[in-house]
């Protein structure tokens, strides 16, 4: 079957064997109330009040939400205005741990009879796509059409990052009962867990454990990048194109980030909500690069230096990879729901941007098959038109024509600025 | 600490810079003008400068009176020099090259707003200036290894006008049509840098194999050259060896700016640069056609594009505005 086209990439996976390790509880934490994509949560605590590990702190009426939970015992501090990385501000509410992590009663191993009972559960475990994009889990989990395949995003396709490896070495068996368990859940036939061939231990171990299993497949995708795009991996493991406009649910499918099932299938075991993540630290400003588990709410700074960072000299910090990640701009901002890694870079050339040499790069790049050297043209003399044709609106900013570019032309920056000069309907 | 730098995706990047791609379309070069020294003497080397340098001081001094960067950097100017002095005979006055090379910097390239910009091959249009303007010099070819440069000296009849001429023709002015191998190597006469397919070859395939370039182009263009050539019962080697069908495919219909920025865009535009050679050299009284082929390419570029857009991955019809 033919594969959409990618861009090689330096892997950089240095912390690919290293195992685990937990940060220790921070002095205080610091909790967003928007952590995911959709609405922000209000604080259920006031100022003074004890909280208790796995307790609800936040919630919202809105649907498309999830709620936030403490991952520590103690007090609430403050709670104060708080602007994300994203740009939007939101409140957050500062935790003093006591040290003793006591558990909150209300972590319980949920009873789920039925559909309905288990996307509520997925709710209130306040779980959202673990891989970076921070979609609420339990939307995904409820479509309004049928669907046929599972595809479970195990591409882990941007440089540095471990963190999805890590919890398929460590947490294979969570990984399986989670597929299983959501697919007996929403009656879905089949489940693809889909694996860049960079990870030959993980595809081989999986392929083992699923031997018995014919309704699980195990994929080798090629180690391209934007590989675990969503419609990307969906095209790749299945054939399928989700056209303009549509959900992968359209088409049958439902995507969803190895790292999240495995959380779902030990909150149907536990009823621990997502309190912790594990979170790639690299960069080369990073002394000991490695996988550590923190609780959310964690500042960036306490890890860089557990990790033996060079504080003074980073000059930029990333939340997620290279290619897609967010720059930071503030180093005590905490560890969220969908901090998959923490890059701290001590280079940084600020290159000039020169003339379109219209080599076509970026249009050979594109997986998605988009002309950004021409919709750079058409930006800049802000032709909508001409912008609506070119389909900028699909772009999902993966940022492979922006590596390639040899101008060093900004085109996914680009992209997105376009996007927005043409109306909604 | 220093405040952090806040940039958006993507924090990597690739280090291909503008400049490394031009240099290594000079690396490509490099054989065939080699081969055009080795040919044609002392001279070529001089011209080739005397291209460069003028191109360079262009380039330069262009965009300071425009009040815009400088761009010589960039090694464009340096490339265009080179195309165009292998492009010119060997035996041209300096000082015509030195308009050549202002035509093609400064009215070709940056009146059109530089780099990038530019709707035609510069160092095409040049040469067609030349040749209008100036058709004796542009057409005084030498022999090769004979290294005289006087305007007396036995000149030389490229290899087309060679093959239209008659036995007694031929025997009269004491040369013969050059062989294939003849051609292959480049030992005949013509401008100094298109005679030698092989080095021309070489230098492409340089140039495909480090990306810089694809082969669409210079295919559908040697491709469709020859099989008309083959159809109309003229000999189809001998035509796409001679004349520069070589340096226009590969350096010249591969150029960024000019041509379609597409796969299936360059292969309709080598397509139409084999078609309008052929027919030129066919049809017309003219022996060559190459640089005129591309220049009428290079115009219908844009219109080339816009048919053949890539169709964007799940992506419905663009419902046209009606208003």
């Amino acid at each position: 079957m033919n594969k959409l086209r990618g861009i090689k990439l330096k892997h950089r996976k240095n912390t690919q064997d290293s195992a685990t390790v937990d940060f220790p509880l921070p002095k205080k934490v610091k909790i967003p109330m928007s952590m995911t994509m959709g609405a922000p949560c209000k604080p259920l605590v006031k100022v003074g009040d004890e909280v208790k590990v796995g307790q609800k702190i936040g919630d919202t009426d809105a649907a498309f939400s999830a709620p936030v939970h403490s991952g520590v015992s103690g007090k609430v501090t403050a709670i104060t205005d708080y602007r994300t990385a994203m740009g939007a501000v939101c409140q957050a509410v500062e935790i003093e741990p006591d040290g003793e992590q006591t558990v909150s009663d209300e972590v319980t191993p949920p009873v789920v009879t039925d559909k309905e009972g288990f996307i509520k559960a997925v709710r209130e475990s306040g779980a959202c796509g673990l891989g970076g994009a921070g979609f609420p889990t339990h939307i995904k989990l409820n479509p309004k059409t049928p669907i046929d395949t599972l595809i479970i995003n195990a591409a882990e396709c941007e440089p540095y990052i471990t963190a999805d490896y890590r919890e398929m070495m460590e947490s294979p068996e969570d990984i399986i009962g989670g597929i299983r368990l959501i697919k007996s859940q929403l009656g879905i036939e089949r489940a693809k867990l889909a694996i860049e061939a960079n990870k030959p231990e993980a595809i081989k171990n999986f392929t083992e454990m699923a031997e018995n299993d014919d309704t699980i497949d195990i994929l080798t995708l090629p180690s391209t990048y934007p590989q675990g795009a969503e419609k990307v991996i969906i095209y790749n493991s299945t054939g399928r194109i989700v056209k303009e406009g549509e959900l992968p649910s359209d088409e049958g499918v439902i995507v969803i980030n190895v790292s999240t099932v495995s959380f779902i299938y030990r909150y149907m075991q536990t009823g621990m909500p997502l309190v912790t993540r594990r979170l790639t630290v690299d960069g080369n400003a990073v002394g000991e690069p490695k996988n550590v588990r923190a609780v959310i709410g964690s500042p960036f700074r306490d890890i860089l230096e557990f990790c033996k960072t060079d504080i003074d000299s980073v000059k930029k910090l990333i939340s997620g990879g290279p290619m897609m990640g967010m720059s930071i701009p503030d180093i005590d901002m905490p560890v969220v729901k969908t901090s998959n890694a923490l890059l701290a870079i001590n280079r940084y050339d600020e290159r000039k941007t020169s003339a379109c040499i219209r080599c076509g790069r970026c249009i050979r790049v594109c997986p998605l098959e988009l002309m950004p050297a021409d919709i750079d043209r058409a930006y800049r003399i802000k032709n909508i038109e001409e912008l609506k044709e070119l389909k900028v609106t699909l772009c999902m900013n993966c940022g492979s024509c922006t590596y390639v570019c040899p101008a060093n032309r900004k085109l996914a920056e680009t992209n997105q600025l376009a996007k927005a000069l043409i109306p909604r309907k | 600490m220093n405040k952090l730098i806040v940039s958006p995706s993507p924090h990597d990047e690739n280090y291909t810079k503008t400049s490394n791609i031009m240099l290594n379309v000079i690396i490509a070069l490099l054989p065939a003008f080699i081969v055009g020294c080795v040919y044609f003497g002392l001279r070529a080397l001089v011209l080739t400068a005397v291209c460069i340098g003028s191109c360079i001081f262009f380039e330069y001094f262009s965009r300071r009176i425009m009040k815009r960067s400088n761009t010589i950097g960039d090694l464009s100017a340096v490339v265009t020099g080179l195309i165009l002095a292998m492009n010119l005979p060997v035996t041209l006055p300096y000082w015509i090259a030195v308009i050549g090379s202002f035509v093609a910097i400064v009215i070709v390239k940056q009146l059109f707003g530089g780099l990038g910009q530019n709707f035609a091959n510069p160092a095409i249009t040049a040469r067609i200036v030349l040749m209008v303007s100036f058709p004796s010099f542009m057409t005084h070819w030498i022999l090769p290894n004979t290294y005289d440069y006087s305007a007396d000296a036995v000149s030389s009849a490229t290899p087309l006008v060679l093959r239209t001429m008659s036995a007694e023709k031929l025997a009269d002015i004491g040369q013969s049509v050059p062989s294939y191998l003849d051609l292959f190597i480049g030992k005949t006469g013509g401008c100094l840098g298109e005679t030698c397919a092989l080095a021309l070859l070489i230098g492409g395939l340089y140039l495909a194999a480090r990306r810089i370039i694809t082969l669409a182009a210079p295919i559908s263009f040697i491709g469709s050259l020859f099989i008309l050539a083959w159809i109309a019962g003229d000999d189809p080697v001998y035509q796409i060896l001679a004349g520069g069908v070589f340096l226009g495919a590969f350096f010249m219909a591969t150029d960024y700016a000019t041509t379609p920025i597409t796969t299936r865009g360059k292969i309709v535009f080598g397509l139409g640069c084999g078609i309008i050679t052929f027919v030129i050299r066919h049809f017309g009284s003219y022996p060559e056609g190459v640089s005129f082929s591309i220049l009428l390419m290079n115009v219908l570029t844009p219109y080339i594009e816009q048919l053949t857009r890539s169709k964007v991955f799940g992506a419905k019809e663009a419902q046209r505005n009606e208003g």
